[in-house]
């Protein structure tokens, strides 16, 4: 399994690409992993705004429903709309061509609550 | 929690295991898709251990269990495997179920892993109730280690290990006779729709007995299968599955298993409470959907027709053979029969669903 250095982590296993006031966000590597084989993905829609530790999307495997979290609040600017209809992307390459959205942020501090890539590893180990 | 006697084997194979009913099973080894196809275009193996194996012999085992049962078990010769289930006095079901007979006198019951202990009192109480005296009836459960061989390639795999003529047992069928040297009933019988085998052996060989069939079958494709495969797998196929289709609250007759519930046969437990429903009309009835729009339909998921929720998705799953949500629901006979557009309620939304006829592949 692999986690990006130049990422941010949540506990719900996204990953938080910071780019200025936009952040791109995606699951990592250990929830594709957990879900098995990914085979529908429902996205929000361009100009949605969403709040931090809300829903923003499902991602689905053979066996089982998830929820996304928004890891922080802001408007969607982006989102990847190749992935509901591949969404394998997802099992496949995580942290690129599987990104989910982009946010502008509403508001910068709530990125102070994101883990690094050490304290997400650690995350992990413990789950 | 309980364990097969090839559990160590799945470990080593890296399977991802989950609690199955109070069995410790492995779940998936390379992931469900690529498991499902692997039946479908070649050969896959399950343990299936798990499931129970009840025996019941006695110069009164026949008429025990034309009793108990649904099917008709006059039906049956020796070498011969039935399709039948177990009802209550109200028609709902104790549990689904393959019967073999060995002779007129001597049968095997093979039943779902965790309505073993469930079965084996209903039986019992059954036995006593009636006073079928002359009859023996052993939970062997715990003797046999079991295996499904499955997929257009089975047969020659199952060949390479065995001196017995394959081509002369018929669909349902069964003989007794050696694998890699180690006794076993061999029936042909599946849980997948492809041609194949469940193979019952004594507990000791289970894990023999796997390594000999992968060890022969991985050249022609044989890939070990998971539970996540095993029910997309009968799910593509419509099989009923227990807890799903068929409970205790379902009558065989409206899960699309009249088939295997013979009114005309005489009396059997539940079947006055059947020919009732069935004089009155029943209410509810099995379909099978496709979603004609992406989306995955899931057990419990509320069924709709004219704005109308009009039942609920029993199973439902992505096909990995078509690429689309297929389900089976149990719906109100009026609007199954309609010819109004159906959807499926998934989260907030009303997907459209075609009704299909069966098998969906």
């Amino acid at each position: 399994m692999s986690f990006p250095e130049e990422l941010k982590y949540t506990e719900d296993h996204e990953w938080v690409l910071i780019e200025d006031d936009v952040v791109t966000i995606g699951i990592t590597d250990f929830a594709q992993e957990q879900l098995g084989d990914i085979v529908f993905v429902e996205l929000p829609e361009v100009g949605d705004s969403l709040e931090t530790g809300k829903s923003f999307g499902v991602v689905e495997s053979v066996k089982a429903v998830s929820d996304v979290y928004a890891p922080v609040s802001g408007e969607v600017v982006e989102i990847n709309e190749e992935l509901p209809d591949d969404p394998e992307v997802l099992n496949n390459s995580p942290y690129d061509d599987g990104w989910m959205i982009k946010l502008k942020l509403a508001d910068s501090a709530s990125l102070d609550e994101l883990m690094d890539v050490s304290a997400y590893q650690e995350f992990v180990e413990k789950d | 929690m309980k364990i097969t006697p090839l559990n160590k084997i799945h470990r080593q194979l890296g399977a991802r295991m989950v609690d199955f009913g109070g069995w410790d099973m492995p779940v998936q080894y390379s992931g469900v898709i690529a498991e499902h196809l692997a039946v479908r275009t070649a050969a896959g193996l399950f343990d299936v251990s798990h499931m129970g194996e009840i025996e019941v012999s006695g110069a009164q085992a026949f008429d025990f269990l034309q009793y108990a049962t649904t099917n008709d078990v006059s039906m049956l010769v020796d070498g011969q495997v039935q399709y039948t289930a177990l009802c209550y006095e109200s028609g709902g079901v104790v549990d689904d179920l393959t019967l073999y007979r060995f002779a007129a006198d001597r049968y095997l019951l093979c039943v779902n892993a965790s309505n073993t202990d469930k079965d084996f009192a209903w039986l019992q109480d059954l036995q006593k109730s009636y006073q079928f005296n002359d009859l023996s009836m052993i939970n062997r459960s715990e003797n046999y280690a079991q295996l499904a061989l499955q997929g257009p390639v089975a047969d020659e795999i199952l060949a390479k290990l065995t001196p017995v003529n394959l081509a002369a047992i018929k669909f349902y069928r069964f003989v007794q006779g050696k694998v890699a040297g180690i006794d076993m009933i061999i029936s042909r019988t599946g849980y997948t729709g492809e041609s194949g085998f469940e193979l019952y052996c004594a507990a000791a060989d289970g894990a023999k007995l796997w390594q000999e069939l992968m060890d022969v079958g991985r050249p022609l494709g044989l890939e070990p299968i998971g539970l996540g495969a095993r029910d997309t797998l009968r799910l593509e196929k419509a099989y009923a599955l227990y807890g799903h289709e068929i409970t205790a609250d379902i009558m065989p007759i409206e899960a699309r298993l009249a088939w295997i519930t013979k009114l005309k046969k005489g009396d059997f437990i539940g079947r006055d409470a059947m020919v009732r429903a069935k004089e009155a009309g029943l209410s509810r009835k099995l379909i099978a959907l496709t979603l004609t729009a992406s989306g995955v339909p899931r057990d419990g998921y509320p069924v709709f027709c004219a704005g109308k929720e009009v039942g609920y998705v029993t199973s439902g799953t992505m096909s990995p053979s078509l690429k689309k949500g297929i389900a089976l629901a149990l719906v109100e006979t009026t609007a199954a029969d309609s010819d109004q557009l159906l959807q499926i309620g998934i989260r907030k939304r009303q997907i459209p669903a075609e009704r299909t006829k069966l098998p969906f592949v």
